[in-house]
């Protein structure tokens, strides 16, 4: 039981995680209709550029200002790279952001090489908040709660409570008339953009000391990102919430509990095989749910696609 | 999905333009492209030259492949590598079998199996997977091929591991003598796959069905009021793209001997889409240039430099803003100017502009070439050498002249561009009216 009640705290953390980047995805897709490859790689940029500042003004000034550069390099990319791209079709312009994924890694590693930086927890963050049977759980995991909760209900409070939230509702669902209303409709796809991509900054900033500041963590998280929003349905935030915390909650939940094929095989009424190495069937048997874990989301993904292809919450037609 | 999910084509293109009776194919390219893959090897007969063409060969079977989906039928794959994968891997494994049975089984047939494999695969994976185009079908191929590269590290039996599967080609039934141990016996099987497999991609994309996928993917709705199933016609064309693609992993597996599971990860998905892409995807040889293009950058940048992947993806962007029609776009363009017979007034416009530019390139990868080592080399280690010189990098000398180079490069381009823009009007606009 009281493991439970980790698990369920390391599974809201990572869900949160998720969210955050998800929530960013889902929106910019909702809006122009694009998914943004190159999303996971603002995350990454967040965690460096916050690495950076920390060197020099300490943790809460990269927090404060590592995800306001990456919403403005989130906002120039859509000025100057999206719209130029978006008169060709929305395939030219999901490929121009898998290149700058691409893009983007090489030039981390460029700039700051192939190592994981030392980006650490702050000394104030750095203590134990409290234990559960022994479990220790440490002070920074509750702050990353913390801030993608806040983060979450405002976002919720500007999207349905603020006139510029009723703009970019309106905006998404029908540009023109919009636009006609004297709106400039292509600044607040800018905005929105950048914004989205400083979620993921902010992401980034807070993920990379507990989960590694390294060239390749766009990647880690990248597809996992993807999966998450189409498993919640394209363009829907309930939906991304949702799928965030299901997949935070699986994969933890595979991970701690060790539980072995050959068990369940058993159980159901297999008997395992003599001679097991010369089986063909022998790496079913020997599966564990740890190893598992990380390809969970993907095989919920196509199991979604197969029998709700529209995602948990997402309109048919989308 | 809207129109606009697709690549749209311009119908007055005449390379895309529908022909009458469009089985009959002008048969001097497929000529020329016979001789000189037997001739190759007499002109480059060195073992790197052959290991080479061999990778590009490969690499213009599976961008070819590649390109029945990408743009032939307008749909975006982000795990077309598994494909090629598993067929590799099925290949390997028939490989195996053969060593141990000894069964009677000539190598040049290994890359049938391969393609059946393929083909199987994306029959599976198709049935859901082709329902809609553009970015559902772009996520689905992402995460069917994510799942299916982490499997690899799970189903050992199959997929080997880390270390992946590994073979021997010269153990099966001789084939008119030729055992394939020697590399350049490897280089004509390939050459002849090659030929077999761009003829038969060119001559579905004739067929109707062939035809079918360019409606789809302009237009879907259309092709479904003409009584065309829009899924079915994606779903035709992945299974067909997964069988060639699952032949160039059947060649991969006869010259390489070996597959892991790089073949199949997102990183060789990514190249595929990278290479066809920069070849062009609007014209059936637009992927062959591709693959050209790029294995000779590869290979020719990553003896020079460990930035390559860097450069790699600035062309790749810059391809995708800039000359979204590829390579073949930019040498088609110049097609209604040599029919009008005015190439001529272009040349010197491109001199003018082209040669600045070129070397503003260059002076652009030489700063990146000195910031990386002033950043990364080892302390003490100040000497570099870019573009045949040997300087130190921490010395302001070699940083001034680099950038005047590039800045005074930059500047003539600027400068003479807008003669160049000029000229390209001119040359496209017919003599006695404007177009």
């Amino acid at each position: 039981m009281d493991l439970i009640l980790v698990n369920i705290i390391d599974g809201l953390v990572t869900g949160l995680l998720l969210f955050m980047l998800s929530a960013g995805l889902t929106l910019i897709f909702s809006m122009m209709g694009v998914l943004n490859f190159a999303h996971a790689s603002f995350y990454m940029l967040g965690a460096y550029f916050a690495y950076q500042i920390s060197l020099a003004l300490g943790f809460w000034m990269g927090l404060l200002i590592a995800p306001l550069i990456v919403g403005v390099m989130g906002a120039g990319v859509e000025r100057y790279g999206l719209r130029r791209v978006h008169q060709y079709g929305h395939v030219p312009e999901l490929i121009f952001t898998f290149g700058l994924a691409l893009l983007i890694e090489e030039l981390v590693q460029f700039i700051w090489g192939k190592n994981q930086m030392p980006y650490q927890v702050p000394d104030v963050l750095n203590f134990t908040a409290f234990a559960i049977a022994g479990n220790s759980i440490p002070a920074y995991k509750i702050f990353m709660i913390f801030i993608s909760v806040a983060i979450f209900i405002g976002l919720l409070y500007v999207l349905t409570r603020t006139r510029v939230g009723m703009i970019i509702q309106a905006a998404l669902s029908y540009p023109r008339t919009v636009e006609s209303l004297g709106h400039n409709v292509p600044l607040i796809f800018m905005g929105v953009f950048g914004v989205g991509t400083a979620l993921a900054g902010v992401a980034g900033v807070i993920a990379g000391p507990v989960l590694g500041t390294f060239p390749g963590m766009a990647f880690v998280l990248g597809s996992i990102v993807f999966v998450t929003i189409v498993i919640g349905g394209l363009g829907s935030l309930w939906g991304a919430l949702v799928a965030s915390l299901l997949i935070g909650w699986v994969t933890t939940f595979a991970k701690s509990y060790n539980i072995a094929m050959s068990d369940i095989l058993n159980g159901i009424g297999f008997s395992t095989p003599e001679n097991l190495s010369d089986s063909l069937w022998r790496d079913l048997w020997t599966v564990t749910s740890p190893q598992i874990a990380d390809i969970l989301p993907y095989i919920l993904m196509v199991l979604i696609l197969i029998f709700r292809p529209y995602g948990l919450f997402g309109k048919r037609d989308a | 999905m809207s129109e606009q999910d697709q690549i749209t084509t311009d119908p007055t293109k005449p390379a895309q333009r529908m022909r009458a009776g469009s089985m009959t194919i002008s048969a001097t390219p497929w000529i020329i492209a016979a001789v000189l893959l037997i001739a190759m090897p007499y002109l480059f007969p060195s073992r790197s030259a052959l290991t080479i063409m061999n990778q590009m060969s490969i690499t213009i079977v599976f961008a070819l492949a590649y390109n029945m989906l990408l743009g032939q039928g307008g749909m975006l794959s982000f795990g077309h590598a598994v494909y090629m994968g598993v067929g590799g891997f099925v290949a390997v494994h028939v490989m195996n079998l053969i060593s141990d049975t000894g069964a009677p089984f000539p190598m040049p047939f290994l890359p049938i199996v391969g393609g059946l494999f393929g083909m199987g695969l994306a029959m599976i994976v198709g049935s859901f997977s082709t329902r809609s185009a553009g970015t559902v079908f772009a996520m689905i191929s992402l995460g069917v091929g994510e799942l299916i590269a982490a499997c690899s590290v799970i189903i050992v039996v199959f997929f080997g591991g880390e270390e992946g599967v590994s073979g021997y080609r010269d153990e099966g039934l001789p084939f008119f003598g030729f055992d394939f141990a020697q590399q350049i016996e490897v280089y004509y099987l390939i050459a002849a796959w090659l030929m077999i497999s761009a003829l038969l991609m060119y001559l579905y994309s004739r067929t109707p069905i062939g035809r079918m996928a360019n409606a789809v993917r302009d237009n879907p709705e259309r092709a479904e009021f003409l009584g065309y199933s829009a899924r079915w016609v994606r779903y035709y064309s992945f299974a067909a793209s997964g069988f060639f693609a699952g032949i160039a992993g059947g060649l991969f597996a006869i010259n390489y001997e070996i597959l892991t599971e790089e073949n199949l990860n997102t990183a060789s998905s990514g190249v595929i889409l990278l290479v066809t892409f920069l070849g062009g995807v609007g014209f059936f040889f637009g992927p062959i240039i591709g693959a050209i293009a790029f294995t000779l950058l590869q290979t020719v940048l990553s003896l020079h430099t460990e930035l390559w992947a860097f450069y790699a993806g600035v062309l790749f962007v810059a391809t995708v803003m800039f000359f979204p029609g590829g390579l073949a776009g930019l040498i088609m363009m110049h097609v209604p100017v040599f029919q009008i017979g005015k190439a001529k007034q272009l040349v010197l416009p491109y001199f003018k502009t082209l040669i600045p530019g070129a070397v503003a390139v260059l002076g652009v990868s030489a700063l990146v070439e000195m910031t990386f080592h002033y950043r990364h080399a080892a302390t003490g280690d100040n000497e570099m050498t870019v573009f045949w010189t040997t300087f130190d990098s921490h010395a302001i000398l070699p940083w001034v002249i680099a950038l005047v180079v590039t800045f005074g490069a930059l500047y003539l381009t600027r400068l003479n561009a807008p003669s160049l823009r000029e000229a390209w009007a001119e040359a496209n606009t017919p003599d006695g009216g404007a177009a």
